[in-house]
């Protein structure tokens, strides 16, 4: 016997393992695929933003080598960023999806618009019940969303599988448990579900798996000189011809990046040098400010999120 | 070790639980300023110190209103070290069902005891939930030690109380103050006596790794891809054991057989795949598989009948006389259970399927050994279950003597056919019998 072979300790080889993202992805993709293999009319609901880009991804590697199987469904506000508009054609193109676009016109034509009627009326005509409309409009019995249980403390509590009255409404009280990976798709007449592929997925998360897997994301994510007005921590792009400065403001060129994109009045931007996805992914972790903190509509009022699901808003 | 750690909490009402995570949360530096800033304004609405942790996992109003925490809140944070997602489950009694589910997922279960109260009726309860959900690692976290004055022979009791409750499953206690810190993070100068290591070292560092690679291949079947005449794919979730390009799998329940072709994704073909990758496989002969079959190495049980502990999960109280639906893997099928419960009961139940299902024991795979129950009228998901045993056909319909009733004797029939056509055929045959 060689003392090589005296000294080498028995080889076992080491399990293999998932790392994190793999780990998350393979969660995703089972969820996706049960909601193809449970619902009849299933759609997508496409944000623009970075989950959504994620989701999307997620939904072409479910499926292949066939092609995302339900149609991706933007509710438009008429408010948002002029280059989510350009992306979100350019991707579902990209992916050969099939794009149902919704606004709710009448209240469009009626003029409202945030300052005007408050930011909760505002969202309750032009997201919430337009998002409504769509779905019953295309018959849809589930519909997928891109939020995360990370971001807001009603969302900690949602369930993959979340069942909706024939209003559209949410009670939190009656959530049904879920256990494992089972997920229960049965549903009564006139009820719906919506679908939570990301609900395990953390902020940083979907940037690393933006990063790794290389996906196109809206522009406005990452810092550059841009025209804004500088409102205490608030950066506020001007695109609305109704988001008139106060007296004393003047637009001025700051470095900005978006970190979460919403409606162009009602989202602010932060100052930022990160024009890279590793750069976003740094400035998160030594950042101290979470990612809704910007968002108006969170702190309207108390518990304005839950209130927001409830009536039947994402 | 592995870089990704699910804990659940569970603990009885008032035991801390929530300012428990909180503090964890807050102290590990997971929580943003913007969130500790609404928290502290909200804090001064209520009477529990400069800042109630609890209100960063409090979601609801209604729990916010009441103090009480109603449903499983998950909560993510992350160390140097490791990330961690947490089931945050309630101790409110009528909420138990909760506890089942944050249970079902974890690799350690944190049980918190009030150190003033002792172990309580419900601290046991969840113990035993834990466990019966395959649970093998707990911390015994026993809290509010401050107001005992740190006395190490009340520490000491709770824990061989514990002991005892949780049997040979591995269990580190720790001496905590929740709402001052102590042993959270650091080891705290107030437990001279206790040797560590803290809460958070102690999750950063457990092992828990769960070999499902080594276990036998299982893929339940979620859906046939076929975009095309010269493509057909099954697509699915590897619940435990690994899978090459070449190895000779059975489709279950037909018993057939064929070769792994190919195991697509997107991202290209692989030579093999393992727990728990979603895959697509691709197989070297034309065999009829759909939606609910299994493919595997090496044979399961099937059966249509067997032995499971249940919880129950639903206010409706399980009734032997209904038929409920069960979902196993991705199989749907309609079951009867021979034994009633009420909610938060849990029962050893005899389980009788429509159709025969594809499984392992619990103990030895979760995936292939955990269902639920779907009331069939509201669609609530009123139980959960865990398969311990199979039973074999036949010997309680030999064995009874009592005579049986021609709608018993079709209503059997049926229930026993593989499909739907299959019962149908009997049903038809046996009547025919009996009018001829």
């Amino acid at each position: 016997m060689t003392s090589a072979a005296l000294s080498s300790e028995p080889k076992v080889a080491a399990p293999p393992q998932l790392d994190h993202l793999r780990a998350l992805e393979a969660e995703s993709i089972h969820i996706l695929r049960e909601v193809v293999a449970e619902f009849e009319r299933p759609v997508m609901l496409y944000s623009i933003g970075k989950d959504s880009s994620v989701m999307l991804r997620l939904a072409q590697k479910a499926f292949y080598p066939g092609p995302i199987p339900f149609p991706l469904l933007h509710v438009d506000t008429t408010y948002k960023f002029r280059e989510m508009i350009q992306f979100r054609d350019e991707m579902a193109r990209a992916v050969g999806a099939r794009l149902i676009v919704h606004t709710n016109d009448e209240a469009i034509a009626d003029g409202t618009q945030p300052f005007l009627v408050g930011t909760q009326r505002c969202c309750g005509l032009l997201k919430t019940k337009a998002l409504l409309d769509a779905l019953g409009a295309g018959n849809f019995d589930a519909a997928i969303g891109g939020a995360r249980r990370d971001e807001e403390r009603s969302r900690a509590k949602e369930r993959v599988f979340s069942v909706r009255d024939a209003n559209g409404q949410w009670d939190p009280k009656r959530q049904r448990p879920e256990l494992w990976s089972l997920l229960n798709a049965r549903l009564r007449p006139a009820e719906s579900i919506r679908v939570f592929p990301l609900s395990n997925w953390t902020e940083i998360d979907v940037w690393q798996y933006i990063h790794v897997e290389q996906i196109p994301i809206v522009p406005l994510y990452y810092a550059k000189d841009r025209e804004v007005i500088v409102r205490g921590n608030s950066l506020v792009v001007q695109e609305q011809p109704f988001v008139v400065t106060m007296p004393g403001e003047k637009p001025q060129t700051v470095k900005c990046r978006m970190r979460s994109l919403g409606c162009s009045p009602c989202t602010g931007a932060i100052r930022s040098d990160a024009d890279t996805v590793p750069l976003i992914i740094e400035e998160l972790i030594s950042t101290r400010q979470s990612e809704r903190q910007l968002r108006i509509i969170d702190h309207d009022q108390d518990g304005s999120m839950e209130i927001k699901k409830r009536e039947g808003y994402f | 070790m592995s870089g990704l750690l699910r804990i659940c909490t569970a603990g009885s009402v008032d035991d801390g639980k929530s300012t428990l995570i909180g503090r964890m949360l807050h102290d590990s530096q997971s929580v943003y300023e913007d969130q500790v800033h609404a928290v502290q304004a909200a804090s001064k609405n209520r009477a529990a110190g400069p800042i109630d942790f609890s209100l960063f996992t409090d979601g609801l109003k209604a729990e916010r209103e009441q103090g009480i925490t109603i449903d499983v809140a998950y909560r993510y944070f992350a160390t140097a070290r490791r990330k961690f997602i947490l089931a945050d489950t309630p101790g409110h009694e009528q909420y138990t069902r909760n506890m089942a589910t944050g249970a079902s997922t974890a690799d350690v279960a944190i049980l918190l005891v009030d150190a003033q109260q002792g172990v309580k009726v419900q601290s046991r309860r969840h113990a035993r939930i834990a466990r019966l959900l395959g649970i093998s690692n707990f911390v015994l976290a026993i809290n509010k030690m401050d107001l005992v004055g740190f006395d190490r022979e009340i520490f000491d009791g709770i824990r061989e109380t514990f002991d005892e409750i949780l049997g040979d499953a591995r269990c580190h206690a720790i001496p905590l103050s929740a709402l001052h810190g102590d042993n959270v993070i650091d080891l705290s100068d107030r437990t001279p006596w206790f040797e560590g290591p803290s809460l958070l070292e102690y999750l950063e560092t457990v092992d828990v790794t769960r070999d499902l690679t080594s276990l036998p291949f299982r893929l339940p079947v979620q859906l046939v891809v076929r975009p095309t005449d010269q493509f057909r794919g099954y697509a699915g979730r590897i619940a435990s054991g690994t899978v090459r390009v070449g190895d000779k799998l059975t489709v279950w329940p037909s018993g057939r057989s064929a070769s792994v072709k190919r195991i697509v994704t997107y991202d290209g073909d692989l030579d093999m795949a393992f727990a728990p990758m979603s895959v697509t496989l691709t197989l070297d002969d034309e065999i009829d598989i759909s939606r609910g079959d299994l493919l595997a190495a090496e044979a399961p049980t099937v059966g249509q009948r067997f032995e499971a502990e249940v919880v129950w999960m639903d206010e409706r109280p399980l009734d032997p006389g209904r038929v409920y639906l069960l979902k196993h893997t991705t199989r749907t099928v309609t079951a009867e259970i021979n034994h009633p419960l009420v909610l938060n009961q849990i029962g050893t139940v005899t389980v009788s399927t429509a159709r025969p299902i594809v499984f392992d024991r619990y103990d030895l795979n979760r995936t292939m050994g955990s269902f639920i129950l779907i009331d069939p009228s509201t669609h609530f998901t009123a139980g959960a279950g865990m398969i311990v045993n199979a039973l074999h056909d036949g010997t309680a319909a030999t064995t009874s003597a009592a005579p049986v009733s021609a709608a018993e004797r079709l209503a059997l029939l049926a229930r026993r056919a593989g499909s739907d056509q299959e019962a149908i055929d009997a049903v038809t045959k046996l009547l025919e019998e009996m009018l001829t």
